[in-house]
């Protein structure tokens, strides 16, 4: 008995110990900075570790500490939002999906930078676009500044589209003129896809709906998500047409969540594929020392922006997203961490940054640089149409009503719906998630 | 003979054991004899109170939260209200739940209790007979399955039915159509996955059960011209009963909780055909980060799980009479 005293004694002390030791700990930490980002990309990680490096020599004392999250966009998300749940774990720097930014906001993860944005004066240079990654509330305020944007565009394969007759430059200006093109390149050549469209959301079927009459998932100045719209119907027939007529890929391999890397990496440099909607982003797949790498990619691809339903105005749609540098709300040396977010965007590591990951540029110092204009032959071309470019709702529920969305996209496209069916069940799961008193009938 | 015989006669007479001292001190028992019955349980007192701490913690935490709108982010991360019984209402309208709880019911039954279950029996069955070398060999390969990792045995599983797999380039050898299996047939290919990964499980407890059975019993049987099959039916199979009963439960129990074989092999899809409940609850949990409704569905499916396991005890319980 006595033994086992002495022994809860010791298991005692040594608990007192430990927390003891976290408690000390805590107070250090005053002058760490934690840093979270997506370890999956390199680019973002040498930005990173370039970023500690010269943080740390610049001020003395100051321990940058990365903490990498491995995974996917999605599973960034959700370890970033558990990492933010504990006040212990949360990170003071960290980079944020804009699309996630809002409902981050809501639950009061990320600190309001209004005011230390205001005497930063860098912060002019950044473009008005994509300064609005960076709004996180119904005033305007802003709460991340942009790491980087993207549009999305039609890239081509011009050997393709020249072997079926179609002459380059290909500048479709109706969704009638992209049927027509994949139609002809059928006929002339049944072995290649003519004209890939993903049963998907961000490179696909919004392009279509906020290139129709009254499309768009949310109405701003209503503050109500949209049901019953035409354009959902027309988007999802369009679709439809391009599946059932054989000019996309098979509806199995549209569903398979890594087709993209057949497309990228074989369907269009081996000349087997006539065009498809992608990112501004798709030269870093062909680059010297990429995965996919295709060193005639310039000279046989070509991009086209993605045309409205009838032409209407203003002629081109694209759709936005991107990736924020975000404060967190909790960090014990708020002021350091906004130095360190500044350091990351300043000029050159913008510059390198964004050159590296073939993004389009934030800050238009960085657009005006010869090597952003020449760091591949299609800067130019897809920054333009930034001008026409969506930004999604980040709402918090946005999520759920993007995967909607893409159930309403793959019913049509493998389920055998029609497209009156699926925009239907989409209405009625849309009032299910944000309730009916958050929609207006279109 | 056997362990588990031994081990029941000394549960029967430990159970006696105090019952004994009981008619030995008439009415209440002496405060000694107490003080030394109170002595007895305080062992279990460690192993109880952690068993509080990280099984009954957690299952509480989740009954409370299913009543809450707690979220992964937005304004409810921050202040979750009490909804009461809204998560289990929208659960109860939501069309993809009777769809989820359809294709659980389909992965266990066709995987652990039709599945696993009688394929193991036949496996053990069938290795009583085979030669030493046979055995072994048919034994390492089903055993294989069942030691690799659970995310190992996915890949594997994705590699062997996937577009362009194993299977559908095993069947362009012999000159077959591809089929694809992902595709057209999800839940399927996840029941044939799963009993192959499982399957070791329930050989090695029908094994070990088939061993328990006196050969002398057989025999007499045999002598009294009973076949094979009369003899599986009226000798084995009733001798056996404990175990299958016990092998069902335990495999029942396991084949519900699946979440990473149907993750990495379909992720649910194509089109939710292949959603069942738990990655139903994760995909609400962390994916649309509605924490609230996800342990809603955990909840029902703890509920699910602890139907079976009453079951299968009273059946247990009866074979034991």
């Amino acid at each position: 008995m006595r033994g086992m005293k002495k022994t809860l004694m010791a298991f005692t002390v040594v608990g007192l110990a430990l927390t003891g030791c976290s408690g000390d700990s805590g107070g250090d930490d005053s002058q760490t900075l934690k840093i979270a980002y997506k370890k999956t990309d390199p680019v973002l990680e040498s930005l990173m570790e370039n970023t500690k490096e010269q943080f740390e020599a610049a001020n003395e004392g100051v321990t940058v500490e990365l903490s990498p999250i491995e995974g996917n966009d999605e599973d960034y998300a959700t370890k970033l939002a558990l990492s933010q749940r504990s006040p212990d774990t949360a990170p003071d720097v960290f980079v944020e999906d804009s699309f996630k930014l809002r409902a981050d906001v809501d639950a009061g993860y990320v600190l309001a930078l209004d005011e230390y944005l205001a005497d930063w004066e860098d912060w002019d240079t950044f473009n008005e676009t994509a300064k609005q990654a960076g709004v996180g509330d119904d005033e305007g305020g802003t709460y991340a500044v942009p790491l980087e944007t993207d549009t999305r565009v039609i890239w081509y394969n011009q050997n393709v589209l020249g072997a079926a007759g179609i002459e380059s430059p290909w500048q479709p200006e109706t969704w009638d003129d992209l049927l027509e093109m994949a139609r002809t390149v059928k006929d002339s050549n049944p072995d290649v896809v003519p004209f890939s469209m993903y049963a998907g959301t961000m490179q696909s079927f919004y392009e279509l709906l906020y290139g129709t009459e009254d499309g768009a998932l949310y109405d701003e100045d209503e503050q109500k998500w949209v049901t019953g719209s035409q354009g959902f119907v027309d988007s999802l027939e369009f679709l439809k047409t391009i599946y059932d007529e054989g000019l996309a890929v098979t509806p199995a391999q549209a569903l398979d969540p890594n087709i993209w890397q057949e497309i990228v990496g074989e369907m269009l440099p081996q000349d087997k594929m006539g065009a498809t909607v992608e990112g501004s982003y798709a030269p870093q797949f062909w680059q010297e020392g990429a995965d996919y790498e295709w060193p005639e990619y310039s000279e046989v691809m070509a991009t086209a922006p993605f045309p409205t339903q009838d032409g209407q105005d203003p002629g081109a749609v694209s759709m936005s997203g991107g990736w924020t540098l975000a404060v967190g709300a909790g960090s014990a040396n708020p002021d350091l961490a906004v130095e360190f977010l500044k350091t990351a965007m300043n000029k050159d590591n913008s510059l390198a940054y964004t050159v590296e990951a073939s993004k389009i540029a934030v800050r238009t110092d960085v657009a005006e640089t010869s090597e952003y204009q020449e760091m591949n032959p299609f800067a130019g071309e897809v920054t333009e149409v930034l001008d026409v470019s969506n930004y999604r709702p980040a709402t918090a529920d946005f999520a759920e009503i993007d995967t909607a969305v893409l159930t309403a996209t793959q019913e049509v496209v493998a389920g055998g719906k029609s497209p009156e069916e699926a925009a239907a069940t989409y209405d009625e799961t849309l009032k299910r998630i944000v309730g009916e008193d958050n929609v207006v009938e279109k | 003979m056997s362990g588990a015989s031994v081990a029941g006669t000394a549960g029967a007479a430990g159970a006696r054991g105090p019952r004994k001292q009981d008619s030995q001190t008439p009415g209440r028992p002496a405060p000694r004899v107490r003080l030394r019955r109170a002595a007895r349980l305080l062992p279990l007192l460690p192993a109880v109170l952690l068993l509080l701490l990280f099984l009954g913690g957690p299952i509480l935490w989740a009954f409370y939260g299913s009543f809450t709108d707690a979220g992964l982010t937005g304004a409810s991360a921050r202040n979750p209200d009490w909804i009461g019984l809204d998560n289990y209402r929208t659960l109860f309208t939501d069309p993809q739940f009777p769809r989820s709880l359809w294709l659980t019911f389909v992965f266990v039954l066709g995987s652990a209790v039709v599945g696993q279950n009688c394929l193991g029996l036949a496996l053990a069955l069938v290795m009583q007979r085979a030669s030493r070398v046979v055995a072994a060999i048919v034994g390492t390969c089903v055993v294989a399955a069942w030691v690799l990792p659970e995310i190992v045995a996915a890949f594997i599983a994705y590699a062997f039915f996937f577009r362009d797999g194993m299977l559908n380039q095993l069947t362009a050898l012999a000159g077959l159509p591809g089929v694809d299996w992902l595709y057209e047939y999800p839940m399927l290919a996840l029941v044939l996955a799963n009993i192959w990964r499982g399957t070791a499980f329930s050989m090695m407890n029908y094994q070990a059960a088939l061993n328990d059975v006196p050969p002398e019993i057989t025999e007499s049987a045999t002598i009294d011209g009973a076949g094979g099959l009369q003899r599986l039916r009226f000798i084995t199979l009733p001798m056996i009963k404990r175990s299958i009963a016990t092998n069902l439960m335990l495999i029942t129990l396991l084949t519900l909780g699946t979440f990473t074989l149907i993750y990495v092999v379909t992720g649910g899809g194509p089109l939710n055909a292949s959603t069942t409940l738990p990655i139903m609850a994760y995909e609400q949990a962390f994916q649309y980060g509605d924490i609230g409704y996800g342990t809603a569905i955990a909840v029902v499916m703890l509920f699910i799980g602890a139907v079976f396991s009453i079951a299968y005890i009273r059946m247990l319980r009866e074979r034991k009479d």
